[in-house]
C-alpha cells in the first residue's frame, strides 16, 4: 500500500492452513486427522441431505424437499455452465419443459412406466435442448442468454395457440412416484452424484478443457479445441440433469402442463447461485436449499414476500457478494489474524 | 536455401469497412526458416496472422499449406494442421494455474494423433514445457494462477501453449514487446532451439535488433501493402523502407 498509515492501522492477514498444497485441488495428507479435514465438509454435507427427508414433520415438507432437490439440480447446472463453461444459460425452464413433456407424452400415450420414461426423458432430452441451443454455440455472452430464455417462452405460447399436448389443460394422470420416500430418496442421491460427478468433471482434463473456453475461447480455438463440440458436451450434461429434474416433477405431480416452462425455473437457480457461492457448484445447491424452504415459510405473507424476497438477494449481492459457501471455504480453509502495519 | 515451401500466401486482401488491412499480400515460408515480418503499427501484420490461422476469412485469396488450400477453414482445424500462433494481447486461461494452462492444448486432436494418444500424464508433459521454456521447475511459479503471472511470464506461457501442440509452425506476434532485455535474451535461445528441432517460426516484431539476430529473411508491410522483401541489412537500406519505419528525414538519422 502506498498511502501513508498511521501508527495503529491494522490489516488483515490470511494464511493457508497447512495443507493446502502450491495450487487448488491439491492436498498433502500425512494424518487420519488431515484426511478428516477434507472429508468432514463432505460428510456433513452428504449425510445432512440423506438424513433431511428423515427430519421433515409432514407430508407437505417432505414434498418441499422434493421441489427443493430439483431446484439444487437446476441451480448445479446453471453454476456448472456459467461459471465453468462461461455460458450463462436461463434454460432451466426449457429443460425442465422438454423433461417433463417428453416424460408425459411416454407416459400418457405410450403408457412407458416412469422406471422408463424418467430415464428417456432426461437422455432424449438433453440431445433435444442440445440441438435447440446449438445455433448460439458460436455466440459468447448475453446472446446465449436471451436464446436460452426465448425458447420457454415460445414453447409455451406454441402449445397454447395450436392446443398440443393438452393444451393449457396440460397431461393429467400420469404415474406418480409409488410413496413420498421413494419420491425424496430418488432425488437426493441424484443431487449427491450429479454433485460430485461435476466436481470431479472440472478438475479432470476435459474440465480444464471447458475452463479454458471459459476464460479464453479464441486461446482455446487457437489451441486446436473445437468451441463448438465442447459446449454442446457441456449444454448436453447441464441440460440432462435439468430434463431429469423436468421429468420427476412431472412424474411427482402427476401432470405435465406449460407451467413447466415457468420462467421460476430460469431466474431461481440464479439467485440460488448468488447466494450459494457462483463457481463452487455446491453453493448453489446450498443456496436452492435456502430459498425454497424460504418461499414456503413466507407464503402466509401473500405477495409480500417477493418483497422480502428481492431483499434478501440485494442484501447478498450487497454485502456478501461472494456467496455464503465462497466464505465459508475460506473461513475453513484460512488462518485468519490481525497485524500491525 | 531450397526447402521445400511449407506455407504460402497467395494475394490475401481482408478489408475492415473502409480500412484495407491486408492488400494483396502474398509470402512463402519455407520449412525451418525463421521469417521477420515488421512494419509499422496498423500495417496489417496481426490481421496478416488472423487470415494464416483462420480467425478471420480473407475477402480474396488464398493460403495454402503443404500445397493444400486451408483458406476458409476453421481456426481449431487450422491449429489441429500444426499452424499455431500466440496473440499480441496476451490470452492466457486466467483462472487456471500456469501449467493447467497447457492441458487445453495438450488436449488437442492434434497432440493425440502425433503421440498416438500415448502421451502419458499431461500435467507432467506440461511442467516439462514450462521448464523448458524457463519457468523454474518446483519453484511455485508453474502451479500460480495464471492471472497473478508477471507479464514475461505470460509471453513465454503464449509461446508454451504453441510448443504443446506440437507444431509445424510457430507464429509469434509481438512475443518481445514489453519484455526487458534479459528477458528477451532468454526467449532468443529459446527460439534458436525451436528451429533446430525442425519448427518453422514465422515473427512478427517491433524490436529489430533481436528480431535480426535471429530471421533468416524478412518482409516489411507498410498498409497492408507488401513494401520490401529480402535478408534484413540489405531490406533495411531500402529509401522506402526507412521512410516507413522512421519518417522521411532519413538523412539526420545517425546510427
Amino acid at each position: 500500500m502506498l498511502t501513508q498509515v498511521g501508527p495503529r492501522e491494522r490489516r488483515k492477514e490470511r494464511l493457508d492452513r497447512g495443507l493446502k498444497v502450491r495450487t487448488e485441488g491439491i492436498y498433502a495428507l500425512s494424518s487420519g486427522k488431515e484426511a478428516l479435514y477434507l472429508l468432514a465438509p463432505r460428510l456433513t454435507l452428504i449425510l445432512g441431505l440423506l438424513v433431511l427427508p428423515l427430519l421433515m414433520p409432514n407430508l407437505y415438507w417432505q414434498r418441499v424437499i422434493c421441489i427443493m432437490g430439483v431446484f439444487a439440480l437446476l441451480s448445479l447446472a446453471f453454476d456448472f455452465l456459467a461459471n465453468y463453461v462461461g455460458l450463462i444459460c436461463l434454460g432451466g425452464a426449457l429443460f425442465m419443459g422438454v423433461g417433463g413433456y417428453i416424460a408425459g407424452i411416454l407416459n400418457s400415450l405410450f403408457g412407458m412406466p416412469l422406471v422408463v420414461t424418467i430415464p428417456a426423458a432426461t437422455v432424449t432430452g438433453a440431445v433435444f435442448s442440445t440441438v435447440l441451443l446449438s445455433p448460439c454455440f458460436p455466440l459468447r455472452g448475453i446472446y446465449f442468454a436471451i436464446v436460452t430464455l426465448m425458447y420457454p417462452l415460445a414453447a409455451s405460447r406454441i402449445i397454447e395457440a395450436l392446443d398440443i399436448f393438452g393444451g393449457t389443460e396440460g397431461m393429467a394422470g400420469l404415474d406418480t412416484l409409488p410413496n413420498i420416500w421413494f419420491a425424496s430418496y430418488s432425488i437426493i442421491p441424484v443431487l449427491l452424484v450429479s454433485l460430485f460427478a461435476l466436481r470431479r468433471l472440472v478438475t479432470e482434463d476435459i474440465g480444464l478443457v471447458l475452463r479454458g473456453l471459459k476464460d479464453n475461447d479464441q486461446a482455446a480455438k487457437a489451441s486446436g479445441i473445437s468451441i463448438t463440440r465442447y459446449k454442446a458436451y457441456s449444454t448436453f450434461i447441464a441440460s440432462a440433469i435439468g430434463c431429469f429434474s423436468g421429468a420427476y416433477l412431472a412424474h411427482l405431480y402427476g401432470w405435465a402442463g406449460i407451467s413447466l416452462f415457468a420462467l421460476d425455473f430460469s431466474i431461481l437457480p440464479i439467485a440460488a447461485s448468488v447466494i450459494g457461492g457462483m463457481g463452487t457448484l455446491v453453493g448453489p445447491v446450498l443456496g436452492a436449499f435456502i430459498l425454497i424452504p424460504l418461499t414456503e415459510l413466507l407464503r402466509e405473507l401473500g405477495t409480500l414476500r417477493i418483497v422480502l424476497y428481492s431483499l434478501l438477494l440485494a442484501g447478498f449481492i450487497v454485502f456478501k457478494p461472494e456467496g455464503l459457501m465462497t466464505y465459508a471455504q475460506r473461513k475453513y480453509h484460512q488462518f485468519e489474524h490481525w497485524v500491525e502495519v | 536455401m531450397a526447402e521445400e515451401v511449407l506455407l504460402q500466401v497467395r494475394n490475401a486482401t481482408k478489408s475492415f469497412g473502409g480500412v484495407r488491412a491486408v492488400v494483396d499480400v502474398s509470402l512463402s515460408l519455407s520449412e525451418g526458416e525463421i521469417l521477420g515480418i515488421i512494419g509499422p503499427n496498423g500495417s496489417g501484420k496481426t490481421t496478416l496472422v488472423n487470415l494464416i490461422t483462420g480467425f478471420v476469412k480473407p475477402d480474396s485469396g488464398e493460403v495454402l499449406f503443404r500445397g493444400k488450400r486451408i483458406t476458409g477453414l476453421q481456426p481449431h482445424k487450422i491449429a489441429n494442421l500444426g499452424i499455431t500462433r500466440t496473440f499480441q494481447i496476451m490470452r492466457p486461461y486466467h483462472s487456471l494455474s500456469a501449467f493447467k494452462n497447457l492441458i487445453v492444448p495438450l488436449y488437442s486432436p492434434r497432440v493425440h494423433q502425433t503421440t498416438g494418444g500415448k502421451l502419458g500424464d499431461r500435467d507432467a508433459v506440461a511442467i516439462d514445457i514450462l521448464e523448458e521454456i524457463g519457468f523454474e521447475r518446483d519453484a511455485y511459479v508453474p502451479y500460480k494462477i495464471a492471472s497473478s503471472l508477471p507479464l514475461g511470464y505470460l509471453k513465454r506461457l503464449e509461446v508454451a501453449r504453441c510448443i504443446a501442440m506440437r507444431p509445424e509452425i510457430i507464429i509469434c506476434d509481438e512475443i518481445f514487446s514489453g519484455l526487458s532485455m534479459a528477458e528477451i535474451a532468454t526467449m532468443v535461445p529459446l527460439l534458436e532451439k525451436l528451429q533446430m528441432q525442425g519448427t518453422t517460426i514465422m515473427m512478427i516484431e517491433h524490436r529489430l535488433r533481436e528480431l535480426f539476430r535471429l530471421v533468416n529473411r524478412v518482409i516489411v508491410m507498410n498498409f497492408g501493402e507488401k513494401l520490401a522483401e529480402g535478408i534484413p541489412e540489405e531490406v533495411m537500406e531500402k529509401p522506402d523502407v526507412r521512410e516507413a519505419y522512421l519518417g522521411t528525414e532519413v538523412d539526420n538519422v545517425r546510427d
